[in-house]
């Protein structure tokens, strides 16, 4: 038997790879696969609690992170298309209109 | 029973209706609303009336205002006799006054405003008498003060008006600070403020002083002087007077209801209501007599000269006011608010005639160019006729039983200065009767004066304006019958009435000097009247002729004792020069603005340093986020 | 002891996938680790017995949202992509943020201790079957958040053809 502890540190490594990708690449794209990393982080840690403790509702909670994260991809990545088309780049670092 | 909550609420309805849709739908129609709910106000109030002669007494909290600590207001309504003789007051001439004024105000772009405020004038009014605590009382007293400031600059593209308006807010805030420092001696000596409990323990606080700037007051004296000074300013006593003429630049039928019947009445009722704190100090009892007395004179000597027929009839009221609190300050409360009562219809009589006759003259307010309306206006002439032989005492009238019974008793009562508030009150009543009918002589009497456009312009008042003279007329004529003294056969059903509440004012006195004092009353009520027609119709040189002999006296009445100048030199220049050099130049140029320019500055210098943060790159934004999370997370597992 | 195994091929593969995702130059190879990375993950779910929800993650994870993605990286630029810099100039900072995080998660996570078992054995489960069970639950317990979730699934539907719509001035 695998002990819990194993899963969650995987999904805490897989999670922070997704926060490091996040917080350094500079294409955007990456940066929102980043972010689908750090669900799937998390959604590894639901899953194993709801094996470790015998209750389904852990999948169900990671059902609904699917859910959203299928929405947050549409929406996010039509604003990625949205924003090309108005900067033609892909490079956070070069859009800097909010600085003061 | 619990009807009577319809009193106050009905004109509060016509006010929200007329101010709400007035403008857009009623317009022309405005009047109806607020003449219904003021009728229909005057109906439960007669019903009400009819309850509590019947012995019955409401005392009932409606709904909890404030709680805090031990401090408990509600919304409550006390009906005693004495609210229910003020309800019928206020509702009979709040009513006719609102009729009245279909006629008057017909064609004014603010019609709807115009009734707007009389109804909330009305609302405010019945909620002061109504109360059953003193914080109520205050709501209704600012409340009426607000709807005279409202109605006093009703013309308010006319700068006198205005600033009479504001006059009178003013001069009202001296009083009114009193009045609420009266308030709080109240809650801090009995520990509530609502009128049973606090004139049930009155009696146990008779002896007690507190210390008060430094010197030891008796309790009950400060209390009552306090809460009179509220009355001082609202009933236009000396030295407080000064904003009731002024009020006159408001339309005639606002100076008829607040600035005569009503409003201005609500300081003697205020003592009245008060009598047993009032009663418990000789002093302050003392003091209301003697402002009384005086007020009284001194209105009365500067209506001898004046020309414009409000303004003579304003300093009537004062006149008549300083009676009132004459009546009170000898513990004649009964008296007080008997001539209360009738006062209300002669007075408010008067000015709706003196608006009648202003409606007939296009305005015109001088005296010196009437003259001769008589044959005009006969429904205007003789009301006003009859109104002015009520206030002239002359017997039968309402005018004359109120006013022998306030003599009387100031003739036989316990106070000290009983005789000599007797002999202003006697020499009051023969400048009443002078001036009241110098009035009369002079406008509609003899020949006219004016131009001939204004002759050819005369004409009786329209149907609106006259009926209610009429009615309004019943009352001056009829509302004294109701106190016939036993002297005269009467019952003194008035002075019974109010008993339980005011008390029975004790005369001593036997029934030769009752028949003296009032003799002497009507021998002076007469002669004025007699002397005035000798100086304005038998021998019209004479005013003239006496003006100019003595010219230093009569300049000093015509500029009624320079009390104006004097408080212009003493409290409003001084006012505005301090406003002007040390609150704009100083405080304004030199704190305020260096506040408000140096914040903006501090603040642009240090946003300078803090929009550095925003670099608007996204990842930074997130690696602080994520160092926010870290530190959040390290304080929760490390704490 | 062949459990332990499995999971260990799983962690080492998976914790090596996402560093290949965030670290490669092209977009389109990130992509492609990534769909190997979620069939692993899809893997480490079925051995937790979570059939359905690895079935929905090699479907609506590989199958649809990759695709997505990959649609988008091939509408921008890509050659330019391939010769840029592809971290931020403040790269380590954020190295050492999310080391730091995670060196505090796993402290954390040694000190847990887990809650007695709940009443959805793996005998219950076989006997119901997964996605019985799993579908009474969620249109019994939780229909009012399904019913929300199909409402954000509804905005995202409109969201995205709204904001990926091309502006065309109509005069």
């Amino acid at each position: 038997m695998v002990p819990l502890n194993w899963y969650l540190m995987l999904s805490a490594a897989v999670f922070m790879i997704g926060v490091f990708g996040f917080l350094t690449r500079r294409n955007i794209i990456i940066m929102f696969m980043s972010v689908e990393l750090m669900l799937n982080g998390v959604n590894i840690s639901l899953i194993s609690f709801s094996h470790y403790l015998q209750d389904l509702r852990g999948q169900i909670l990671v059902f609904f992170i699917i859910t959203v994260a299928a929405a947050e991809a549409a929406i996010g990545l039509a604003i990625i298309i949205a924003l090309f088309r108005n900067k033609s780049t892909a490079h956070v670092d070069e859009m800097n209109e909010m600085k003061g | 029973m619990n009807n009577y909550l319809l009193i106050p609420f009905l004109p509060l309805a016509a006010f929200l209706i007329n101010i709400l849709l007035g403008r857009n739908f009623l317009k022309e129609k405005a009047h109806w609303v607020s003449i219904l709910a003021v009728a229909g106000s005057w109906v439960v109030a007669v019903m009400t009336l009819v309850d509590i002669l019947a012995g019955h007494k409401i005392n009932q909290d409606l709904y909890t205002w404030i709680v805090s600590g031990n401090f408990k207001v509600s919304v409550g309504f006390l009906i005693d006799e004495l609210t229910a003789v003020m309800l019928i007051v206020v509702t009979t001439c709040s009513t006719l006054i609102h009729i009245y004024s279909v006629g008057y105000m017909h064609g004014d772009k603010g019609y709807y405003r115009f009734f707007a405020y009389l109804s909330l004038f009305t609302f405010c009014m019945l909620m002061l008498v109504m109360a059953n605590n003193f914080l109520q009382l205050y709501f209704g007293w600012e409340g009426v003060g607000l709807c005279s400031y409202f109605l006093i600059g009703y013309y308010f593209d006319k700068k006198s008006a205005s600033d009479a308006g504001k006059k009178a807010f003013i001069v009202n805030r001296f009083g009114d600070f009193g009045f609420g420092l009266g308030i709080i001696m109240i809650f801090l000596t009995f520990g509530t403020i609502y009128y049973e409990p606090v004139f049930a323990q009155a009696g146990g606080f008779a002896n007690n002083t507190v210390n008060f700037l430094g010197y030891d007051v008796h309790l009950m004296t400060l209390i009552a002087l306090l809460l009179f000074c509220g009355s001082i300013g609202k009933s236009a006593q000396m030295p407080l007077h000064v904003w009731l003429p002024d009020a006159m630049e408001g339309p005639t039928p606002v100076s008829a209801l607040i600035h005569a019947a009503t409003m201005v009445t609500a300081g003697v009722f205020l003592v009245a209501r008060c009598s047993p704190i009032f009663s418990l100090s000789e002093t302050a009892l003392m003091v209301v007599a003697l402002t009384g007395a005086i007020t009284s004179l001194f209105a009365a000597t500067i209506g001898l000269v004046q020309n414009d027929i409000k303004r003579i009839i304003a300093y009537s009221t004062i006149s008549q006011l300083g009676y009132m609190f004459l009546a009170c300050g000898v513990g004649a409360y009964t008296a007080g608010v008997f001539h209360l009562y009738t006062h209300a219809f002669f007075k408010a009589l008067l000015f709706l005639c003196a608006g009648s006759v202003m409606h007939a003259m296009a305005g015109e307010l001088n005296l010196q160019k009437m003259g001769g309306l008589k044959k005009y206006m006969p429904v205007t002439y003789l009301t006003m006729l009859l109104a002015s032989l009520s206030i002239a005492g002359v017997p039968g009238f309402a005018g004359f039983f109120s006013k022998d019974e306030i003599l009387w008793l100031a003739y036989s009562g316990p106070s000290p200065v009983g005789k000599f508030v007797w002999l202003i009150g006697t020499i009051v009543a023969f400048l009443t009767a002078f001036y009241s009918f110098r009035l009369i002589f002079l406008t509609f009497h003899g020949k006219f004066r004016g131009t001939h456009e204004q002759e050819h312009h005369l004409h009786e008042s329209p149907k609106f304006m006259t009926i209610p003279l009429m009615l309004l007329c019943v009352g001056a004529i009829a509302s004294g019958w109701v106190g016939i003294p036993h002297l005269l056969g009467g019952g003194a059903h008035f002075t019974e009435f109010m008993k339980p509440v005011l008390g029975h004012p004790e005369g001593h006195g036997t029934h030769a000097e009752e028949w003296m004092v009032m003799a002497i009353s009507v021998i002076a009520g007469f002669s004025g009247i007699g002397l005035a027609y000798f100086m304005y119709l038998k021998r019209a040189d004479i005013p003239v002729k006496i003006a100019q002999q003595f010219s230093g006296v009569h300049r000093l009445l015509f500029n009624k004792y320079y009390v104006d100048e004097l408080y212009s030199f003493l409290i409003v220049r001084p006012a505005i020069w301090t406003a002007k050099n040390i609150l704009i130049g100083i405080t304004d140029a030199k704190i305020i603005e260096a506040i408000v320019n140096g914040v903006p500055k501090a603040i642009g210098i240090f946003s300078e340093q803090l929009r550095k943060f925003q670099t608007g790159r996204l990842q930074h934004y997130a690696s602080i986020m994520a160092l926010g999370i870290l530190i959040i997370i390290a304080l929760m597992l490390w704490r | 002891m062949l459990a332990k195994l499995f999971f260990g091929y799983y962690a080492v593969v998976i914790i090596f996938l996402s560093l290949l995702v965030i670290t490669r130059k092209n977009p389109v190879h990130s992509v492609m680790w990534m769909l190997l990375l979620f069939f692993h993950i899809a893997g480490l779910y079925l051995f937790l017995n979570a059939e359905f929800i690895a079935a929905i993650q090699v479907i609506v994870y590989a199958g649809a949202i990759l695709v997505l993605f990959l649609f988008v990286v091939l509408l921008l630029n890509l050659r330019e992509e391939l010769q840029v810099e592809r971290f931020v100039g403040s790269w380590p900072a954020g190295l050492i943020i999310a080391v730091a995080i995670f060196a505090i998660v796993v402290n954390v996570i040694r000190s847990f201790v887990l809650a007695p078992p709940g009443k959805y054995s793996i005998e219950y489960i076989k006997e119901a079957t997964h996605t019985k069970a799993l579908g009474t639950i969620l249109y019994t317990e939780y229909l009012f958040p399904f019913e929300i979730a199909s409402l954000v699934l509804l905005i995202a539907i409109i969201g995205a053809i709204v904001l990926a719509k091309r502006k065309t001035r109509s005069h």
